[in-house]
């Protein structure tokens, strides 16, 4: 046992501490390994710390320390007046900030600028926020109930009529087109090599169109009753609800199942009448303000939320041009996507103020922020077309084969299977859309509407206002806004992407 | 005894129906009906309200005004103008403004952008925190706002000629642009660019001489000794024979301003700068996102197969990042592209500002004068396309080879 013992060996003394391992967390150990642990890697971050000290030091100087907070007028930014070289003249904005924010609004109706603001953010934050209930509800309020009562507020006046008579105009307009058209064939049909074609075709568009008549006339009558009747605004609504009611309770299964549909169309007419009522749109509403006197940040809002509301049914609208199997649709689709995606949006807008106005009917004038509107809605319907064209193309085949196997039809099985998967996969791709979108709104300043940008622009040539800063210090508040409406939407899409991308973590 | 295969009945009807209608057969005939009616209804529309419009306002359609006189000036030409040249010729003037601002924009735009992106690949956190900030900053300002920061805000700060700012004393830069001295051509300038395109020729014919040696017989050819002396010696060595080919005329103060030299307007300097930066935050991305597209077990397999880092990037990262890389680029290089017609904004003379903007509030011509502008960026998108989907299909071909 002894020599066991004695062979073997059992440490008497404790041994000396290792140091403790190098730090590779923390500051410390950022500086370590990311940092300083090489000499280029030296090098580099004096570069960098070089650059950033070259860059945000001056920045900070210029709107902080150096910055001048208080004063009346183009005196207090001087260098000569303050006693130090003047940074940002902070003065500046605050006197100009009404017309940033409202451009020439009247100050008594701003009000209903601000209220508008108001509205949309409660409409629109619950929407965001992908914990909240009710989505469809507080979608359709926010892309349908919502621009029209920020219409009526934003721009004011009231309405005549209702879903009656904007029924039988439009189609009246539609018909008397129709039959223009087939007399203007016939007319020319004596002078020309194909005339008995023409002749034929001419009276065959005018019969179309004559049919057309005779069909609308209940309708014509129905309206040229109400309108001359008083009330004609509630008779009309009355009328128009009760067939739309009846036609949803139709639709929606009739006495089997028609309840439901029954109950909301109700519910969405009351609510109608209660907008009707509360903004007294059918006796003449707000006092008008036309949209030249609209500016700064409310056209940019107005231009980039239009867009955005406008350009996903067109969107939708292409892409599903551009996969349809019929042969003149997809070719059209195809044919409108890339020719908007092929032209700067310039040229889009010089085409919606110039172009646009010669080919509507001359009786027909169009604001020029709605021609801004449609320039814009149309270019940015093609790119959202190529968006929700990836969503379409990222849904496997089977979901509609499935959708098909089950004896849904084409529409059932593209709204109810294939678009809400499609749309939830691109959400990220159409805010980065919206992103551009919201830059891009500022080139309307170009075709003379006053925007963010380009109230901006016109504040500089304010004399009273004239100081060497004025212009540096407006581009930076201007530019603090626009940032931080893209950053807020990009850093929302980085979020939604994550949470559409939970499945594949691990 | 073998039995023939029947053939397919013709089916004639069905090919019909398919061709007609694709997939939704009949129905599919009746939708494109209703839908030839709608579009020719509207076509018939905007025909016949234009043609009533025009005739109000007492404007002649057609392209007749492009042979009329401009009869205003444009500051800056490429080629001779005068104001009494052709609306033509005002045409092509703001084209090619377009073009080169374009192309300096481009080639600005691709330097930034690479530099950028290796910025923020950088295992350097100071650095690459660097090039996020930039990357953050410029993407979520729009362009407008940058062109007028640049030219409203920067470029008017700058001092008047006689206090401008000095580059070695060869280029100034003042509020009213940049001026770079000017080549003017000597004795030598014919001999010495004929040498330079024979180097350049000869390289490439070098080149290509070392490839086929080494895909076929498997020789490897160091040539770049030889490509060093057929570009930079020989050029040098008939500057030695034949003289100086230009002198750079350097611009001077002379009164207000600077007499010598080129002056680039500082409307073109303030466009191709905030293109070129704006555009390269975007490319830089591209550039970030290709390199990390290519696996890291790419890099391993190459340095087990004894290549050097360098060796390893240049032969197997690199081809596969620009893969996929290229497209995306070239859409940022077309964007670029439409985007200088933002120069509308702050003068400077491109296409939509003297063809849009001048010539079209002079002529009223709106529909010809909109119609060939959208046209000619039509075509350069759509040529742009083309030659992407042909690059397309080789990369595809040589993948599948």
């Amino acid at each position: 046992m002894s020599d066991i013992a004695s062979s073997s060996f059992v440490r008497q003394d404790l041994l000396t501490e290792r140091p403790a391992p190098v730090k590779t967390t923390g500051f410390v150990g950022l500086m370590r390994t990311r940092l300083f642990n090489s000499p280029t890697n030296i090098l580099l971050t004096i570069v960098g710390a070089l650059l950033l000290w070259f860059t945000i030091v001056p920045s900070v100087r210029f709107l902080m320390v150096d910055a001048v907070w208080s004063g009346k007028d183009r005196a207090a930014c001087l260098t000569e007046n303050a006693g130090f070289a003047v940074g940002a003249c902070w003065p500046y904005i605050q006197a100009k900030l009404p017309q940033l924010i409202y451009g020439f609004y009247p100050e008594a109706e701003r009000w209903r600028v601000n209220l508008t603001f108001v509205l949309a953010v409660v409409l629109l934050v619950p929407l965001l926020v992908p914990r909240l209930p009710a989505k469809g509800l507080n979608a359709s309020l926010f892309f349908v109930a919502f621009p029209v009562v920020a219409f009526f507020l934003l721009h004011g006046g009231g309405i005549k009529g209702f879903g009656l008579s904007w029924t039988a105009g439009l189609l009246e307009l539609f018909d008397d087109s129709i039959i223009g058209a087939g007399q203007a064939l016939l007319s020319s049909s004596k002078t020309s090599a194909v005339g008995p074609l023409l002749w034929l075709v001419g009276n065959f568009i005018v019969l179309v169109g004559t049919a057309i008549h005779w069909l609308i006339l209940p309708l014509t009558w129905l309206r040229d009753q109400i309108q001359g009747a008083g009330q004609s605004v509630w008779t009309d609504f009355a009328v128009t609800a009760a067939v739309v009611c009846l036609i949803a309770f139709g639709l929606g299964g009739g006495l089997r199942a028609g309840g439901r549909a029954l109950a909301s169309s109700i519910f969405a007419f009351v609510a109608i009448a209660a907008v009707i009522k509360l903004m007294g749109l059918d006796r003449g509403g707000l006092p008008v303000v036309a949209t030249n006197l609209w500016g700064g940040l409310l056209v940019t809002l107005v231009v980039s939320v239009t867009g955005i509301v406008t350009s996903l049914p067109i969107g939708v609208a292409l892409a599903l041009g551009r996969r349809s199997t019929i042969p003149l649709i997809r070719i059209f689709s195809i044919a409108f996507i890339e020719f908007w995606r092929g032209v700067p949006l310039i040229t889009v807008l010089f085409f919606a103020t110039y172009m646009l106005p010669l080919f509507l009917p001359g009786n027909f004038s169009v604001d020029g922020l709605v021609r801004a509107l449609i320039g814009i809605a149309l270019f940015t319907g093609a790119y959202q077309a190529e968006n929700v064209r990836g969503g379409l193309a990222a849904i496997p085949r089977g979901q509609g084969e499935a959708a098909a196997a089950l004896g849904l039809s084409w529409w059932k099985t593209t709204s109810l299977i294939v678009l809400p998967q499609a749309l939830r996969h691109v959400i990220p791709n159409l805010v980065n859309s919206f992103i551009s979108l919201f830059k891009d709104t500022s080139l309307v300043s170009i075709v003379a509407l006053f925007d963010l940008l380009g109230s901006l622009r016109a504040s500089f040539s304010d004399p009273k206002w004239s100081t060497p800063s004025t212009a540096f210090t407006g581009f930076a508040f201007a530019g603090v806004i626009y940032f931080i409406f893209c950053f807020g939407m990009s850093r929302y899409s980085l979020f939604v992407e994550h949470r559409l991308n939970a499945h594949r973590r691990n | 005894m073998s039995t023939e295969a029947r053939k397919p009945p013709p089916q004639i009807a069905l090919k019909i129906r398919r061709l007609l209608g694709g997939k939704a057969g009949w129905n599919g005939v009746a939708v494109q009906f209703a839908f030839a009616a709608v579009l020719g209804w509207i076509g018939y529309e905007i025909v016949s309200n234009a043609r009533a419009n025009l005739e109000n306002q007492h404007i002649a359609a057609g392209f007749g005004f492009l042979r009329n006189n401009a009869g205003f000036d444009v500051n800056q030409t490429l080629i001779s103008y005068t104001g009494s040249d052709t609306f033509l010729r005002v045409f092509v003037v703001g084209l090619l403004n377009t073009l080169i601002v374009s192309v300096v924009g481009i080639v600005f735009a691709t330097l930034i952008g690479f530099i950028v992106a290796l910025c923020r690949l950088s295992p350097n956190w100071l650095l690459s925190r660097v090039g996020e900030i930039y990357v953050e900053t410029i993407r979520n300002l729009p362009l407008l706002f940058q062109i007028l920061f640049w030219y409203l805000a920067v470029l008017a700060a700058l001092p008047n000629p006689r206090q401008s700012i000095s580059l070695l004393g060869i280029a100034f830069i003042s509020n009213r642009g940049l001026v770079i001295p000017s080549p003017i051509g000597g004795s030598g300038l014919e001999p010495f660019l004929a040498m330079l395109a024979l180097g350049i020729v000869a390289s490439l014919a070098l080149r290509f001489y070392a490839r086929r040696a080494l895909f076929q017989e498997g020789r490897m050819i160091r040539i770049w000794p030889y490509v060093l002396g057929l570009l930079f010696g020989l050029p040098l060595a008939t500057i030695l024979v034949t003289g100086l080919p230009f002198t750079f005329e350097l611009p001077h103060l002379k009164g207000f301003n600077f007499a010598g030299g080129s002056r680039i307007i500082p409307e073109f300097v303030a466009l191709a700068l905030a293109l070129s930066t704006y555009t390269a935050a975007f490319i830089a991305e591209i550039v970030r996102a290709g390199i990390l597209s290519v696996h890291k077990g790419q890099m391993e397999a190459g340095s087990s197969l004894g290549l050097s880092r360098g060796t390893t990037l240049r032969l197997i990262v690199v081809p596969q990042a620009m893969r996929v890389i290229v497209p995306p680029l070239t859409n940022q290089y077309l964007n670029l592209t439409k985007n200088s017609s933002l120069a509308v904004a702050i003068g400077y003379p491109d296409l939509v500002s003297v063809f849009a903007g001048t010539s079209l509030s002079q002529t009223g011509q709106a529909i010809e004068i909109i119609a060939m502008t959208m046209g000619i960026y039509l075509l350069i998108s759509l040529l742009t396309s083309a030659i992407m989907s042909v690059y397309g299909w080789r990369v595809s071909r040589s993948l599948g080879a």
